[in-house]
């Protein structure tokens, strides 16, 4: 069985959200909220909020606010389109955010000032990872670690990488390409669309794209 | 005019007994519910915090959401080596009715205080302050009943969490001003949803209120015990079946619950069902339940069920028996009876109060409702449309999974506890 020219380290994470002072009733305050907001903040209303809620339309908390909140379905569809995939640092993705909200606003002003339903409560989220005793060395060893990683450590893993990556990549691919040597591999893993699954059903559909390749 | 009580032999029986012990489950039986994985990352972060010690303080052991989740969170807490003290705090019947008004304000309701209801609360606060130690790593105090016990911190390095189970964003700004002061000593709040706050000067952090699944009152039971308990009840089990599980108690409005199932009955045969008991910190109850008697009379298909705080299994059986549940609150905490049903897999319609959003999407886990008209509106929707209806209750059951069961709230406690031990 090919072994890896470094371990794979699992973590176990789980978050803690805490509650802002800060909160927005119009499309304005948003606007000025999103540049103002701290990290965290913006961590916790985009990366975090793909793990929670699967039922409603849109995975990022700004959009799922402008639509139910605001009535802006052009701009919710704008800000759910922002690919958090694409985003390799909060920056990048803060200029994303506010780029279409300012835009919207500018464009729509009578929509910027209009009260909304309910508040928008700005939050934050702050990650707390711990190393588990178990690494793998091989393909077989990754499958079981992501088979017996809670939820929340998938997301860490699939989802926040990019932020400690600096990489359009998840922590499992980019080590299957690194220490695997195995770049086709990483490329289906990071293809699996966390948008339309579950956590769940990224656990399962990760272990289906990482079995076969299990024993060659 | 005649109160039609409609207390039957089995809730007298009830009521007499004593209470059984149920058997407690073990941390590694949620593996079966939560899978393996989410236990193995309670283990691991149980372990940052071992040497630990935490104590939770609250104003009563039966009765209440708290309550109940107290009696299974702190069991659990040890059971995962972080050593957890519950006390409950004394006071006589006079300090009840001031924090019962305390709360009802806090709530949004007028404040009717007495000139000496602050020094009566001072007092209680002060005698159980002398009567406790808090030599604990971590203090956690629930609600305000005993929030001045945070005068004890002086000189103690412990750090003092208040874990507030209302909804405060529209307080009585009389009764907010004079707890304020005491909330702000503390080194953290935790509130159940984020529009709950009131912007502390104190970081506030998220914390949603959980249900136990294997719990008497929300494990899966023999269908054949659930129509023994319904039918013993005098409910008929071949009809569609209303219930509103919930304390007697104003701000849960079961006298709307009743107009709404007025309206109803017009339209659709059904009966409703009004099932609760009272909190020991609560001194209103009665009153509220004579109430609902008087609404209720003369219509026999209207259960009113005032049962004994040990019912857990009864409760259960009645949630299972429904065909919709009803939370038809004007206030609300929480509302964690909506997770138990929709962790029951029933169709819920619930007022669009407190923390209820966050369990109930409209039209997705649940219908939300903003009045009496709503709720009879929306059950007659979901009495007619049964297919819908199952779709709203295996989706409640998956958003419950997802966010609500004990095991979150275990986790969310742990992290707070390790994020005060950092800021330490």
């Amino acid at each position: 069985m090919k072994q890896a020219s470094t371990p794979f380290q699992f973590v176990t994470a789980s978050y803690l959200i805490r509650i802002g002072r800060e909160r927005a009733v119009t499309l304005a305050e948003l606007a000025r909220g999103l540049h103002s907001c701290s990290d965290a903040s913006i961590f916790h209303h985009t990366f975090q909020s793909l793990e929670r809620q699967h039922y409603i339309s849109f995975s990022n908390d700004f959009a799922q606010w402008a639509l139910t909140g605001c009535n802006e379905a052009p701009l919710a569809e704008r800000l759910a389109a922002i690919d958090i995939r694409d985003c390799t640092t909060i920056e990048g993705l803060r200029d994303s955010l506010t780029s279409s909200v300012d835009g919207y606003v500018k464009l729509n002003p009578s929509s910027s000032s209009r009260l909304s339903f309910e508040p928008f409560y700005f939050c934050e989220a702050f990650e707390f990872a711990v190393p588990r005793d178990e690494r793998a060395t091989t393909l077989a060893e990754l499958e079981e670690g992501i088979r017996t990683s809670n939820l929340q450590t998938l997301h860490y893993h699939f989802i926040n990488s990019r932020l400690r990556l600096h990489l359009q990549t998840n922590d499992f691919s980019h080590w299957i390409e690194t220490a695997m040597e195995l770049p086709e591999l990483a490329r289906r893993v990071d293809r699996i669309d966390i948008y339309m699954n579950t956590l769940d059903d990224l656990r399962e559909e990760l272990v289906r794209t990482i079995h076969p390749w299990v024993n060659q | 005019m005649t109160v039609e009580t409609k207390e039957t032999n089995e809730v007298k029986e009830m009521r007499e007994a004593k209470p059984v012990a149920a058997a407690m489950a073990h941390i590694d039986d949620y593996a079966a519910v939560v899978g393996q994985s989410e236990i193995g990352a309670l283990r691991t972060f149980a372990k940052q915090l071992q040497g630990h010690r935490v104590k939770m303080v609250n104003s009563t052991a039966v009765g209440g959401g708290v309550a109940e989740i107290l009696n299974r969170l702190i069991p659990l807490l040890d059971e995962l080596g972080v050593p957890t003290r519950w006390e409950v705090i004394t006071g006589g019947e006079q300090f009840f009715a001031v924090t019962k008004g305390f709360h009802n304000a806090l709530h949004g309701a007028p404040y009717e205080g007495h000139d000496d209801w602050f020094e009566i609360f001072r007092n209680t606060n002060e005698e159980n302050r002398h009567r406790m130690q808090f030599d604990e790593d971590v203090v956690v105090i629930h609600d305000p009943q005993p929030v001045a016990l945070v005068n004890a911190r002086d000189g103690s390095k412990s750090r003092w969490i208040w874990r507030c189970h209302i909804d405060l964003s529209h307080p009585s700004q009389e009764v907010w001003d004079f707890l304020r002061p005491y909330v702000e000593r503390y080194d953290a709040s935790v509130f159940s949803a984020p529009a709950f706050t009131q912007g502390l000067a104190i970081p506030q952090y998220l914390v949603s209120p959980t249900i136990d699944p294997l719990a008497d009152k929300n494990r899966d039971l023999d269908p054949e015990f659930v129509r023994d308990v319904v039918e013993r009840f005098g409910i008929d089990p071949s009809r569609p079946i209303l219930t509103q599980i919930s304390r007697f108690d104003r701000l849960k409005d079961p006298v709307g619950v009743i107009q709404a199932y007025r309206m109803v009955y017009r339209h659709n045969d059904c009966q409703l069902v009004l099932a609760g008991g009272g909190a020991s910190d609560d001194p209103e109850g009665e009153a509220v339940l004579n109430e609902v008697k008087e609404a209720a009379a003369g219509n026999p298909d209207i259960h009113i069920l005032n049962l004994p705080p040990w019912s857990h299994l009864e409760i259960n059986a009645l949630q299972r028996a429904s065909t919709i549940v009803i939370q038809k609150s004007l206030r609300e905490g929480f509302g964690l009876t909506v997770s138990e049903a929709l962790w029951k897999k029933k169709p819920v319609v619930a007022s669009a109060v407190g923390g209820i959003p966050s369990q109930v999407l409209h039209k997705l886990t649940g219908m939300l409702v903003h009045s009496v008209d709503g709720a009879a509106y929306q059950i007659r929707f979901l009495l007619s449309n049964p297919d819908f209806a199952r779709r709203l209750g295996e989706n409640g059951h998956e958003q419950v999974k997802e966010n609500f069961l004990i095991t979150h709230n275990l986790m969310r406690y742990m992290m707070l506890f390790l994020s005060l031990q950092k800021s330490n």
